[in-house]
């Protein structure tokens, strides 16, 4: 849901990540936080279990400027990917204005992939929502690995819709800013239609 | 369309805050926060400077969140008050006017008796403050939106690269 408020000028943007549980979720936030000036971003805040794995959430919040003098913020959220926390994505994800599902590349997680889009798919429908009517976009995560699938494959399972995609190594950073650009491209385009 | 968006205009702004201004003061609170159900910074009063506010709104709205899970589990239609008490501070959030959370911060100046009381008038100004501002928003929509579509919408690609470029 975005937050237009034109007593302070500004734009806030609801952004989650979603994606089956390793995928690296967390790994996208935390190399934006490493990356980004220390006035542009707030804490990152991690909920998350002993080993690391999300439990509730992660949130960083983004101001990156303005644009045609509209403060614009972007609220990132990752949900936590294991099948087992479904309860808690489905609150994650309500009022988002924009989704970004990372697939985890490698071979074996194929099958976690479409399970998680799909899972996406009817979260979002118990909202009345459709991912063909969202801002979305799909990141191909862990392409420095061996064992991944080609992207052309990946593309025929996870993106017949065509949506705009990037191919990433989120542990490294490269990809994350695209994606990131990509979703809010979306995102705002959708706010100028809306308007 | 993705849900009920807010828009908020300066006058929103200005009432609102008078309305947190007035319960700190007569909750003898630190602060007072209204935060959108999904994260979001309405308005605040009081001792704000040294809390992260970005941070408790968040953190506040999936407090929020994972309660009205548990309700729904227990086929309650909500659990609309939490209350957390630490050794000098006390966190009071509540739903209030459906959308929003307000959040009380009080220490031993205060009560939770006299939080809950003055809670209670502030609820329902922000209920009426919102009812209103629904209403014009589809009214007159016009002003604030005008300038928004004359400057904001019209941005381009290029805008938005240069919101990357650093
Ligand atoms: N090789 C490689 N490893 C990665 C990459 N991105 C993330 N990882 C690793 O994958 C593991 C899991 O990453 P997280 O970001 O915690 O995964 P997540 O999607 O948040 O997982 P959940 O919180 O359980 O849903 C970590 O050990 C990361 O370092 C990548 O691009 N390449
Ligand atoms: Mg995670």
């Amino acid at each position: 849901m975005s937050f237009i408020n034109y007593a302070a000028r500004e734009i806030n943007c609801k952004l989650v990540y979603y994606g089956p549980g390793l995928c690296g979720k967390t790994t996208n936030l935390q190399h934006i936080y490493s990356k980004v000036e220390p006035s542009t971003k707030g804490k990152l805040i991690s909920l998350a279990t002993e080993t690391e794995r999300t439990l509730f959430f992660d949130f960083l919040p983004l101001e990156l400027g303005s644009i045609r003098g509209f403060k614009t913020r972007f609220h990132l959220y990752t949900v936590p990917g294991q099948v087992f926390y479904d309860a808690s994505r489905k609150l994650i994800l309500r009022g988002a204005d924009g989704v970004i599902l990372v697939a985890d590349s490698q071979i074996e997680r194929v099958e976690a992939n479409i399970e998680s889009l799909e899972n996406l798919e009817a979260n979002l429908a118990e909202q009345s929502l459709k991912l063909d009517r969202l801002p979305f976009v799909l990141q191909y995560n862990k392409r420095d690995l061996p064992n991944v699938v080609p992207v052309e494959e990946l593309q025929t399972l996870l993106n017949p819709n065509g949506v705009p995609w990037f191919e990433a190594c989120a542990k490294k950073g490269t990809g994350v800013f695209e994606t990131l650009k990509g979703v809010a491209k979306l995102v705002l385009n959708e706010l100028k239609k809306k308007t | 369309m993705l849900g009920a968006d807010l828009t908020l205009f300066e006058e929103d702004e200005r009432r609102l805050a008078a309305v947190l201004r007035r319960l700190c003061e007569e909750a003898k609170s630190r602060a007072v926060f209204l935060i959108d159900k999904s994260g979001q910074l309405i308005a605040a009063a009081g001792e704000t400077a040294n809390v992260d506010i970005t941070s408790l709104a968040s953190l506040t709205a999936g407090s929020i969140a994972a309660s009205g899970g548990l309700a729904q589990l227990l086929g309650e239609k909500e659990f609309s008050v939490l209350f957390h008490e630490g050794e000098k501070d006390n966190l009071h959030i509540s739903v209030v006017a459906q959308r929003a959370i307000l959040v009380v911060l009080f220490d031993r100046r205060s009560s939770l008796g006299l939080v809950r009381l003055r809670l209670k008038r502030a609820a329902e100004d922000i209920g009426q403050a919102f009812a209103e501002m629904a209403l014009r928003t589809q009214q007159e929509a016009g002003r604030g939106r005008a300038a928004f579509q004359a400057q904001f919408a019209q941005f381009t690609d290029e805008d938005i690269e240069d919101l990357f470029k650093s």
